[in-house]
C-alpha cells in the first residue's frame, strides 16, 4: 500500500524520542484550578455557578453562549472563588472561573450508556452536554462539526493521528495505550451517519501505532488506517483530507463540503468518554516536553491545571529555559509566563533553552523558491510577504494570501531567514479586520 | 509578575539552511572544476580564480562600506560570483581586465539595483558579456602554452573553416582548449550532482535546458540533422554544461514558480541554438541566459501555481 501523502511540506527535527516511550501518567491537580469561558471557537461559555457556591468535579460551570460555544465543566470539587480575567498561553486574558480545589475530588454521578440504546439525536446531545470540542487546537465545537447541513453526503470520518508537529506526543501516546476506546469513539461517530468510513490517518513515523491500531480495527469492515508520510504539515485538515481521499479543499469550504469531518485522536477519545461513560471533558493529554525540562513526558492533565505544575511534573526546569512554548515549535504560542492554565486545546509545553527565532537575523530574499515548495496551499510566500510588507490588499488577496493556513513551512525552510509566517498572518489579520468592519 | 519570557511568532524553529551554507555548496560544487582548469591551463587560471574572487568581494565590501550599508560579503555570494567570472574568462585574459569585469558584475549590475536578490541579470555572465564586447579579442584567444587554435566548439558551428576535430571522449573529459571552467564536462557534471543531493537546485532548469537545446540539435542543426555524435559534441562543448548547472540555475535571475523552471529551460535551449547555429559567434549559452533573465518576470506571471483547493473537490465514484 502506498503512503498517503500531498504536495508541499517540510521535514523539521522531528525531537518526539524525547517523550515518546513515556507512557501516560495522571498528574493531581494543586492550588486553585482555572477555567477560561473561551476555550473554544465561538461565543464565550456563560457562567452558570456564582462565587462561593460549592461544586462538584465533572459539575457543568458554564453553559454554551450560542450554537457555536461549548459547556465547560468543572474538574475538580471545590469552592468557586471568583470570576475574573486571566492570562491565557495565547497571551490574552479571558474571563475564568476559579476554583478553590478541596482536594477531595467529590464527583457528580455519570449516568453510562451503551451505543444501541442511543439515538443519533442523543449522541449529539451527550456530546454537546460534554462540552467536547476539537483538541487539536482550533477548538471547534464536535458537536456542531458532526451536525452538517447534508449528514446524507459524509463520505470519510478521519481520525487525525498524523501528530506531524515535532515533539507532541500525546496523540501517540493515545493510540498506543487506549487503543480501544479510540475504535470505539471512531464508532460512535459514524453511528450518526448512514454510509460514513472511517479513516485512521497516522505517519510512518509511528509504526507502532499502526499496528495496534490495524489490529484494532481489523474486524471493523468500516474502519481504515491509512499510514501517511511523515512530513508536516500531514495532520493539517486540507493536507490530511487529500491525503486520505484525494479530496481538496480550499478556505472558503468545509471539510462536510469534501464528505468529510476531520477527527483529532483526543476528541474521538472525548466523543467516546462523552457518550459511552458519560463523562464531560475534564483532562486531557499533555506532553511536556523539550530540552529545557529535565523528564519529559506525557501527562494526564485535569483542565485547569497550572502550567507551573506541568514543568514540576517533568522534574522541573533544565538551567534556565529562554522560550516556553504551547503547542507545537511549528504552530504553537510562546508564553511570556507559565501562569497560565491548561484548557481542552492545550496539547502541549515545549520548553527550550535556547530561543533559535532570537538568535537569528534575516537577511534579504535571495528568491530561492524554497517557500513556495514547502508551502501546503501552493503560494508563493515570499511575494505574499512583500505584498504584506507594503500593505497591499488586493495583491495580497490576488495571490490567494488568504488561501494560507498559517502553518509556518515557509519561515521554517526559508535560508534568509525571513519572517514569512510572520508577515502574511498579521497581514490576514489586518484584512479579516477590514471585511469585518465593512 | 517575577519573569517574562522570550515571545515571538510562530513557527519556532528554524532550518539550518542558510544563504551561506547554499553559497557555500556552490563554491564546493565549482571546485573540481575549478581544480581541473588549474592543471588544464596552469599557474594562470590559478591566479585568474583567485584575482577573481578577491576582486568581487573587495568590491562588494567597499561599496556597502562606503553606502553605510550592512557588509555581506560573508554570505559568499560575491566570491560565488568572483568564481564564476573566473571560470568563464581564457587563462591568458589581462588580469586588470578581469578585475574590470569583477567591478562591472559587483558594483553595476547587483549593487546599484539593490544588491543580492535584486539584480536582473547573473552578475557574473553580465560581466563576461561586457567583456566579450569590450575586449573582444583578448577574450575569445584561447591559444597557450599547451593549446592552439579554435575551441572545440567553434570548429562545430555551421559554415566554420575546417579545423582539427576533437573526440568526444577529450570534449567529455575537457582537456582542450577554452575558458578557464567550462571545459570538463565530467568535474561540472560531478559538481551539479553534488548540488542536486544536496538539494540546492532542482533538475527543473538544467533538465529542460539542456533536453531542449539537444531536440532542437537533434533535428534541425543544419547539416547534421540526425546526428547523435554532433548533438553529443554541442552538449559537451562551449558553456552548456556550466551554464545549464551553474549560472541558468541561479536563485535571484530565475523563475521562483516550479512551471516558471521549465518554461525558462525551454526558452534557453532554443535559445541557445538560435545563437550557436545561426549567431554570430559559435558561443550563445551567455547571451540566452542573460536574456532569458530578463524574461523572468513576465514568465512568472504566467506560471503562479494555482492555490491548493481552488478547485471543486473531485468526489470519486462510490
Amino acid at each position: 500500500m502506498g503512503k498517503c501523502t500531498f504536495k508541499g511540506g517540510v521535514h523539521p527535527f522531528d525531537g518526539k524520542e524525547l517523550s515518546k516511550d513515556k507512557p501516560i501518567k495522571e498528574l493531581f491537580p494543586e492550588g486553585d484550578m482555572v477555567y477560561p469561558l473561551s476555550q473554544h471557537i465561538g461565543a464565550p461559555a456563560v457562567p452558570v455557578v456564582a462565587k462561593g457556591d460549592y461544586v462538584l468535579a465533572g459539575q457543568l460551570i458554564a453553559e454554551a453562549g450560542g450554537f457555536v460555544s461549548a459547556n465547560i465543566h468543572s474538574s475538580v470539587s471545590g469552592t468557586v472563588k471568583a470570576i475574573e480575567p486571566r492570562t491565557l498561553a495565547t497571551g490574552g486574558k479571558c474571563n475564568s472561573i476559579v476554583i478553590e480545589n478541596d482536594g477531595e475530588y467529590k464527583e457528580v454521578e455519570y449516568v453510562p450508556k451503551t451505543l444501541a440504546e442511543l439515538s443519533r439525536d442523543e449522541i449529539r446531545e451527550r456530546i454537546k452536554a460534554a462540552g467536547v470540542v476539537g483538541m487539536g487546537g482550533a477548538g471547534f465545537p464536535t458537536n456542531v462539526k458532526l451536525t452538517p447541513k447534508n449528514p446524507d453526503e459524509i463520505d470519510y470520518i478521519i481520525v487525525n493521528g498524523a501528530e506531524c508537529e515535532p515533539y507532541l506526543t500525546s496523540d501517540y501516546r493515545r493510540l498506543i495505550e487506549e487503543s480501544d476506546k479510540v475504535v470505539m469513539g471512531l464508532k460512535v461517530a459514524l453511528a450518526l451517519f448512514d454510509h460514513a468510513k472511517g479513516i485512521i490517518g497516522i505517519e510512518d513515523n509511528k509504526p507502532d501505532a499502526i499496528k495496534i491500531m490495524q489490529e484494532k480495527t481489523a474486524n471493523e469492515p468500516n474502519i481504515e488506517v491509512k499510514v501517511l508520510k511523515t512530513k508536516y504539515p500531514q495532520g493539517g485538515e486540507r493536507c490530511l483530507i487529500y491525503a486520505t481521499t484525494g479530496r481538496s479543499i480550499n478556505s472558503s469550504m468545509l471539510p462536510a463540503d469534501a464528505g468529510c469531518i476531520v477527527h483529532n485522536v483526543d476528541t474521538i477519545y472525548s466523543i467516546y468518554m462523552a457518550v459511552i461513560e458519560g463523562k464531560p471533558l475534564t483532562k486531557r493529554i499533555v506532553t511536556v516536553t523539550g530540552d529545557g525540562v529535565k523528564n519529559p513526558g506525557n501527562f494526564y492533565v485535569w483542565l485547569g491545571m497550572n502550567y507551573r505544575q506541568l514543568v514540576d511534573a517533568a522534574g522541573g526546569l533544565n538551567g534556565e529555559p529562554e522560550k516556553f512554548i504551547s503547542g507545537g515549535p511549528m504552530m504553537g504560542f510562546a508564553m511570556y509566563s507559565l501562569d497560565v492554565p491548561v484548557v481542552k486545546g492545550s496539547s502541549s509545553l515545549l520548553v527550550m533553552q535556547k530561543d533559535i527565532v532570537s538568535h537569528i537575523s534575516s537577511s534579504a530574499c535571495i528568491r530561492c523558491g524554497r517557500c513556495g515548495e514547502g508551502c501546503p496551499s501552493h503560494l508563493l510566500p515570499s511575494k505574499l510577504a512583500g505584498f504584506a510588507s507594503r500593505n497591499d490588499e488586493t495583491g495580497f488577496t490576488k495571490f490567494d494570501g488568504m488561501e494560507c493556513v498559517e502553518c509556518g513551512s515557509c519561515s521554517y525552510v526559508c535560508p534568509a531567514k525571513r519572517p514569512l509566517t510572520q508577515q502574511i498572518k498579521a497581514m490576514r489579520r489586518t484584512i479579516m479586520a477590514n471585511r469585518r468592519k465593512k | 509578575m517575577s519573569e517574562v519570557f522570550n515571545v515571538s511568532a510562530n513557527p519556532h524553529v528554524r532550518s539550518k539552511d542558510t544563504t551561506q551554507t547554499i553559497m557555500r555548496d556552490v563554491l564546493i560544487a565549482l571546485t573540481p572544476a575549478s581544480i581541473f582548469g588549474i592543471y588544464n591551463f596552469g599557474l594562470g587560471a590559478l591566479i585568474r580564480i583567485i584575482v577573481g574572487i578577491a576582486a568581487c568581494v573587495a568590491s562588494e565590501a567597499l561599496y556597502e562600506y562606503f553606502m553605510h550599508k550592512k557588509i555581506t560579503v560573508s554570505d559568499l555570494s560575491a566570491a560565488v560570483t568572483g568564481l564564476l567570472i573566473a571560470l568563464n574568462i581564457p587563462s591568458t585574459l589581462n588580469v586588470g581586465y578581469e578585475i574590470v569585469g569583477c567591478v562591472f558584475a559587483i558594483i553595476i549590475v547587483k549593487q546599484l539595483f539593490g544588491g543580492l536578490g535584486q539584480n536582473f541579470m547573473n552578475p557574473a555572465l553580465a560581466a563576461r558579456c561586457f567583456l566579450l564586447i569590450a575586449f573582444t579579442g583578448p577574450m575569445t584567444n584561447f591559444v597557450t602554452d599547451t593549446f592552439s587554435g579554435a575551441t572545440p566548439l567553434a570548429v562545430l558551428k555551421p559554415g566554420a573553416e575546417p579545423g582539427t576535430a576533437t573526440s568526444l571522449l577529450t570534449m567529455f573529459i575537457g582537456k582542450h582548449a577554452g575558458v578557464i571552467g567550462e571545459t570538463s564536462v565530467v568535474c561540472l557534471l560531478i559538481g551539479a550532482i553534488y548540488l542536486l543531493v544536496r538539494k540546492v537546485i532542482s533538475l527543473r532548469i538544467p533538465a529542460s535546458y539542456i533536453l531542449t537545446f539537444a531536440v532542437l540539435i537533434f533535428l534541425f542543426a543544419p547539416g547534421h540533422q540526425f546526428d547523435a555524435e554532433y548533438m553529443l559534441k554541442e552538449l559537451c562543448g562551449g558553456g552548456l554544461m556550466l551554464g545549464a548547472f551553474f549560472m541558468a540555475t541561479d536563485y535571484v535571475t530565475s523563475p521562483i514558480t516550479p512551471n516558471g523552471k521549465i518554461v525558462f529551460g525551454v526558452i534557453l535551449g532554443l535559445l541557445t541554438f538560435i545563437f550557436r547555429m545561426f549567431g554570430g559567434s559559435a558561443e550563445g549559452v551567455s547571451y540566452a541566459i542573460i536574456f532569458s533573465n530578463l524574461l523572468v518576470p513576465l514568465i512568472e506571471k504566467v506560471t503562479v501555481p494555482k492555490s491548493f483547493g481552488k478547485k471543486k473537490p473531485v468526489k470519486e465514484a462510490k
